[in-house]
């Protein structure tokens, strides 16, 4: 049996003293603590148009198509597994493959580069 | 009466059967840092209170040698007791027999002590430490679920549910807590999550452990699942006691009195909220300066910090607290915060406990991460919590009030009943940098010195609108107050609320934006 020792209370937990920093809204600057999953948060990047990426974490289980290939609109370029199913990469575009950075038999995190493409 | 022969067998079948899963589970329960289910359920109710039901239940799987299996209690203690001399129900998996599973009779037992505490209208506290589903009774596993899935749904606006994680609770058991009103989680005991490490690792190949995936630190600074967090499993229990001590029994008792305390002299209401309104302070300081004993319960005190809600009283009886935090990320609304106070808010209208809001904000907080995120739909939950809500609802601006932020933080708008603001308040349609770059860019742009124009205009903004008075003017605001009458204000207007009576349009229900 664990004894009741003191009441209750959150704020007697010690906690890390965070520190104050500023902190822009509408163009005012206030002193307050930021949060972890504030910091945390992922920055913004713009889609590259030319990097074809993993949409879910998988293996790859085939790659059709090699550096320098061109290919067409609609073709198939290598066979994404995940979760059982088996997704084929299909190109967006026409273009020239500039760079494969996946070999077969890799397991890829979620937004992994698969291919680039030769921008236009 | 009862031949000694026949009570005497009596004792001997509840004391094997009250073992549960016998001395040796017993002792990797106790390794495993944790309370029996027996010595749990003892602690949290009234010594002496427990009665236990369904004691000699028996399984009845008939499958995969299940049959030759004796699972004593089919892994789960059912019983009613009293907390603060007050009647509640009660279950607890047991970890010790089959791991805690969940079988058709397991699930039947459950069921039964929820029909119980929802017919008698009390309390029901649900201690899960579990492996999962009874994987041999297979479907019939599943159906117990969805069993007390439906009730949990049933009962949530009726009588007070609480879900208290004391070990694993993973895969669609964790569905009943997150039904449920308040989830406690202890520190390196609880554990919930819908898959599990292993499956994450096989199928998606990334390595996380228990505690990082669903600890209790995870549910309660993270996720926001879990509402009360402790170091231990004493600390839970008096967590436990204290939430019921401040909560309706259901939603048809009446608050009861409790005597009345000034608050605490160190919590100096003139001293708290710096004027500079670009400073943090602590707001909970604020409710413990108005609040009774200055005693205040704080939920969810570690996930979207950047509000705070929890109970307190005033003049004896219970008020739910949503006060904006300018310590944190400025006190602004957020996805997090947004959801967070917009529940607190339905659970203070289902249990008819009045609403006192505090405001102090900058307004939303900016991020692509935000709006992808679906700041719209979430923040949307706030106002209609507090549209919805017909409980006395009463409304202190401390400090800022800007925008969208003034009108979801209970105004006037959507049918406050008393709006308070001290002196040092500003309601206005943004802060004065924002407002005096639109309104006066050209000036701004045009001027040789434009940092020079852009703080005299600024400075002229806030002269004009950096004030409690143009919306006083309105009606948008009852009464401009100082800070040491806010006590004696929330007071009488909780007092002449008392009967309060408004009407809604007839309807089913609503279509919140969950």
């Amino acid at each position: 049996m664990v004894k009741k020792e003191k009441e209750f209370r959150p704020e007697n937990r010690n906690l890390q003293l965070p520190e104050v920093n500023d902190f822009v809204v509408e163009f005012r600057k206030y002193r307050t603590e930021l949060t972890k999953k504030f910091l945390d948060r992922k920055p913004w990047i713009p889609k590259d148009e030319n990097k074809v990426t993993a949409f879910i974490p998988g293996t790859i289980q085939k790659v059709y198509v090699k550096d320098g290939d061109q290919v067409k609109e609609g073709e198939p370029m290598m066979v994404l597994e995940a979760m059982k199913m088996k997704n084929t990469i299909f190109a967006s575009r026409e273009g020239e493959i500039l760079k494969i950075h996946v070999r077969e038999g890799d397991a890829v995190a979620k937004n992994k580069v698969l291919i680039e493409l030769k921008p236009d | 009466m009862a031949s000694t022969k026949k009570v005497r067998e009596l004792q001997q079948r509840k004391e094997q059967i009250q073992l549960g899963g016998g001395e040796k589970a017993i002792q990797k329960q106790v390794a495993m840092g944790k309370m029996t289910a027996r010595e749990r359920i003892i602690q949290i109710v009234d010594e002496g209170s427990f009665n236990e039901y369904d004691l000699f239940v028996e399984h009845d799987a008939r499958d995969f040698g299940m049959e030759r299996k004796i699972l004593h209690g089919d892994g789960v203690i059912t019983g009613t007791g009293t907390i603060g001399g007050k009647p509640v129900c009660i279950f607890a998996q047991d970890f010790t027999v089959a791991g805690g599973s969940l079988g058709s009779m397991h699930a039947r037992k459950i069921t039964k002590i929820m029909d119980h505490s929802l017919k008698m209208r009390m309390p029901l506290i649900g201690i899960n430490d579990s492996g999962g589903a009874r994987i041999q009774e297979g479907v019939n596993s599943l159906a117990g679920y969805g069993e007390i899935f439906f009730r949990n749904t049933l009962a949530s606006g009726v009588i007070p549910q609480i879900s208290v994680i004391l070990g694993p609770c993973a895969g669609g058991a964790v569905y009943s807590p997150a039904l449920t009103d308040f989830v406690f989680v202890v520190d390196n005991i609880s554990k919930m999550f819908i898959t599990g490490p292993e499956v994450i690792k096989t199928v998606l190949g990334e390595d996380i452990s228990m505690e990082e995936l669903g600890g209790a630190r995870v549910h309660s600074e993270l996720t926001g699942n879990a509402h009360f967090f402790a170091e231990s499993e004493a600390e839970c229990f008096d967590q436990i006691k204290k939430l019921l001590s401040y909560i309706p029994w259901s939603n048809i008792s009446l608050q009861e009195k409790k005597e009345v305390k000034d608050p605490q002299k160190q919590y100096d209401i003139n001293k708290i909220v710096p004027a500079d309104k670009r400073l943090p302070y602590d707001v909970r300081d604020v409710i413990r300066a108005v609040s009774d004993d200055s005693e205040f319960l704080e939920i969810q005190e570690l996930w979207a910090a950047n509000i705070v809600i929890g109970f307190g009283r005033i003049d004896g009886r219970t008020v739910g607290f949503v006060a904006n935090q300018p310590k944190v990320l400025a006190g602004v609304l957020d996805v997090d915060s947004s959801d967070k106070s917009a529940r607190f808010i339905r659970y203070c209208d289902a249990f008819n406990i009045p609403i006192v809001t505090l405001v102090d904000l900058p307004g939303y907080l900016p991020g692509v991460d935000q709006e992808h995120a679906g700041v719209i739909r979430h923040g949307a939950k706030v106002l209609y919590a507090y549209s919805e809500a017909t409980v006395p609802k009463i409304t202190v601006i401390l400090r800022k009030a800007y925008g969208g932020g003034y009108i979801a933080m209970n105004s006037r708008h959507l049918r406050a009943d008393f709006v308070f603001a001290w002196p040092d308040a500003e309601v206005a349609v943004m802060g004065p940098e924002g407002a005096a770059n639109i309104i006066f860019r050209k000036e701004i742009s045009e001027a040789s010195d434009p940092d020079k124009v852009r703080k005299e205009k600024v400075k002229e903004y806030i002269d004009k609108f950096a004030n409690p008075y143009v919306a006083a003017a309105k009606g948008f605001i009852d009464a401009v107050i100082e800070p040491r009458e806010t006590r004696r204000s929330l007071k009488h207007a909780l007092e002449v609320s008392g009967s309060k009576q408004i009407g809604m349009p007839r309807k089913k229900h609503g279509v919140p934006p969950f």
